[in-house]
């Protein structure tokens, strides 16, 4: 096998989404070539950082001005370019990011062939020249076998960036680096503007910890007086269930749950929520799960590591003073 | 230069029947996928995708023509059509595929969508798709990108805020990406999937869930559209995701910090 991997990045540095990218790649067993897309001004850059990547073999750049904003619509002819003509490779993988699964899928479609979404493992048998995915389907409720058939040319896939470590430097490797024209096309889309949030709280979607409440919050007042201070203590993202949204407490970027953001901390702390079907699928994947509720039959406690039956009141406030000491 | 004609709006929405996200998913005995032997309801990212084409009807008034809702399915499909048609769309196409036949993927659902726009063709075409951003069944978030892709037309995936302009044939799209929010202008025609915050979808009145029943419903087969809905990823087998081993219970807010600081957990700011 030989698989292409699409490379992020932004303000010079890689997504650590596109090394967990890259390992699931490397577990293929064959060639992996990465391909880094940006202006002129940040490819330089990128492919200093990205020619040490260990497992890498080739590394391919293409850099343009109207590439500063890499919409699919501008990528997309890139990308087909190079797999329809005479092409050796044999996967395509990106990172499941915002980005990289509004790309794939239209040059997927455009080859005429399949793709897999979020996989969470992978393995290629040479002799069949099949590759065997798993992936969660309903929110993680359920977990799919999917095999491509060696009848599909190329395979596309993007990966859950929680089930596959990011692949280290390894300053030694040399990788074969080459430049690739870009491919101009008459863009429908244009880029207007960007705003990226510059909250001091780590991303829910990739923070290592999240502090989420739920409806016993009461309002937006004391949501943020007691769900906020724990929070930033713990250097957490801050969540919160469907029904903390719904009643207006926060805005509904926090939502967790599976109409919301899917997260897998190492630690997730539930406060006031009583863990409906919907939100459990969203965070159940977390390697800590720690509950605060009044309710003792609530079914947060059925997936809690550390469960206690306490008015978040009292207890929120104390674990702050304690966890200080 | 003169103005442009005002381009009068073809909008389609495409629509799935989905187990409905309250429920308890349970995976059957032979592995083969899940129960769906339980309460069915429209995927939500749809419900929105409805919504904003009723409200893009509210606001530019005549200048959309129609909101045509579609949805590839087993027979009881209808019911989210009609369900669609109450929000205050006009008219549903029903791609009808047996009961036992497997769930198409995304591109086999895309190249259908494709055949209904070709066919639209000949009533004024389509001008835009507004659809889900996934369904919460396969969790795929594909179909849109693909269609745009095979219809070369422009995407804005993942839209918190819709702006169309029918004098300029174009739409402007706040989207969410990692991060934050990207802002995009798309010519029309475009595909718009849409994401949590665009909207929040209406409950039909009774008074229009009785007038959705005399809304029509034209009913197709994926073979009148020349389209084969067979999957080529072959799913071997569906299981339950790995237990968590929870239920642990502790007594005293200082029994919880001592685990937290156990697991290695340590406040980052005093």
């Amino acid at each position: 096998p030989h698989a292409l991997v699409y490379l992020e990045h932004r303000g010079g540095q890689l997504d650590s989404g596109s090394l967990s990218a890259v390992t699931a790649a490397t577990q293929l067993g064959g060639q992996v070539t990465g391909l880094v897309v940006g202006s002129p001004e940040e490819v330089p850059g990128v492919v200093e950082k990205a020619k040490s990547l260990k497992g890498l073999t080739t590394l391919l750049h293409s850099s343009s001005p109207s590439y500063a904003h890499p919409l699919p619509e501008i990528v997309a002819p890139l990308l087909q370019k190079l797999l329809s003509s005479s092409q050796p490779y044999t996967h395509v993988v990106s990172a499941h990011s915002s980005s990289a699964k509004s790309l794939l899928p239209r040059v997927a479609a455009q080859l005429d062939v399949p793709a897999l979404s979020d996989v969470t493992s992978v393995s290629h048998e040479s002799d069949s020249n099949t590759t065997t995915f798993t992936r969660p389907i309903y929110a993680g409720n359920a977990v799919a076998t999917v095999r491509a058939p060696s009848s599909l040319p190329v395979k596309f896939f993007t990966v859950r960036t929680t089930a596959f470590a990011a692949a280290p430097s390894d300053s030694s490797s040399s990788v074969e680096v080459k430049s690739l024209d870009p491919v101009q096309a008459a863009s429908p889309t244009e880029h207007i503007s960007l705003s990226l949030t510059t909250s001091s709280r780590p991303e829910l979607s990739t923070a290592a910890r999240v502090v989420s409440g739920g409806r016993a919050l009461k309002n937006a007042e004391t949501f943020e007086k007691t769900i906020y201070p724990l929070a930033d203590l713990l250097g957490a993202a801050v969540g919160a269930s469907r029904a903390a949204v719904d009643a207006g407490y926060c805005d509904n970027s926090l939502q967790v749950g599976q109409t919301g953001k899917v997260v897998a901390p190492e630690l997730y702390m539930a406060i006031g929520i009583s863990g409906a079907i919907q939100h459990l699928a969203g965070m159940k994947d977390s390697k800590m799960i720690v509950a605060v509720n009044k309710d003792p039959e609530a079914p947060i406690f059925q997936v809690a590591d550390v469960g206690l039956v306490a008015d978040l009141y009292e207890a929120v406030p104390q674990i702050i003073e304690k966890m200080k000491e | 230069m003169r103005p442009s004609a005002v381009r009068l709006l073809n909008v389609l929405v495409p629509i799935k029947r989905t187990i409905d996200y309250a429920v308890k998913i349970r995976v059957n005995p032979q592995q083969t996928g899940v129960d769906t032997n339980v309460k069915h309801s429209m995927n939500p990212f749809d419900e929105i995708a409805v919504e904003e084409a009723v409200r893009l009807r509210e606001k530019l008034k005549d200048q959309v023509k129609s909101i045509k809702v579609v949805t590839i399915g087993p027979p009881k499909a209808a019911d989210t059509l009609r369900t669609a048609l109450a929000m205050g769309a006009d008219s549903g196409i029903h791609v009808e595929v047996p009961e036992s036949a497997p769930a198409p993927e995304p591109l086999g659902v895309a190249k259908a969508l494709r055949a209904v726009i070709e066919r639209e063709k000949e009533k004024g075409g389509v001008d835009l798709v507004i659809m889900g951003k996934q369904a919460i069944d396969d969790d795929a978030g594909q179909t849109g990108q693909m269609l745009a892709g095979i219809m070369g037309w422009a995407q804005a995936t993942f839209a918190s805020k819709l702006v169309v302009d029918t004098g300029k044939n174009e739409a402007t799209v706040t989207r969410e990406i990692d991060g934050g929010l990207e802002e995009v202008r798309c010519k029309l025609p475009a595909v718009v999937t849409t994401d949590l915050r665009l909207n929040e979808p209406r409950y039909a009145s009774l008074p229009n869930i009785m007038k959705a029943k005399k809304k029509p419903i034209e009913k197709v087969s994926p073979s009148d559209l020349g389209v084969n809905l067979t999957p080529i990823f072959e799913t071997i087998k569906v299981t339950e995701p790995p237990k968590r081993t929870g239920g642990q219970k502790v007594e005293s807010v200082d029994e919880l910090v001592a685990r937290l600081k156990q697991a290695g957990i340590a406040a980052v700011k005093s």
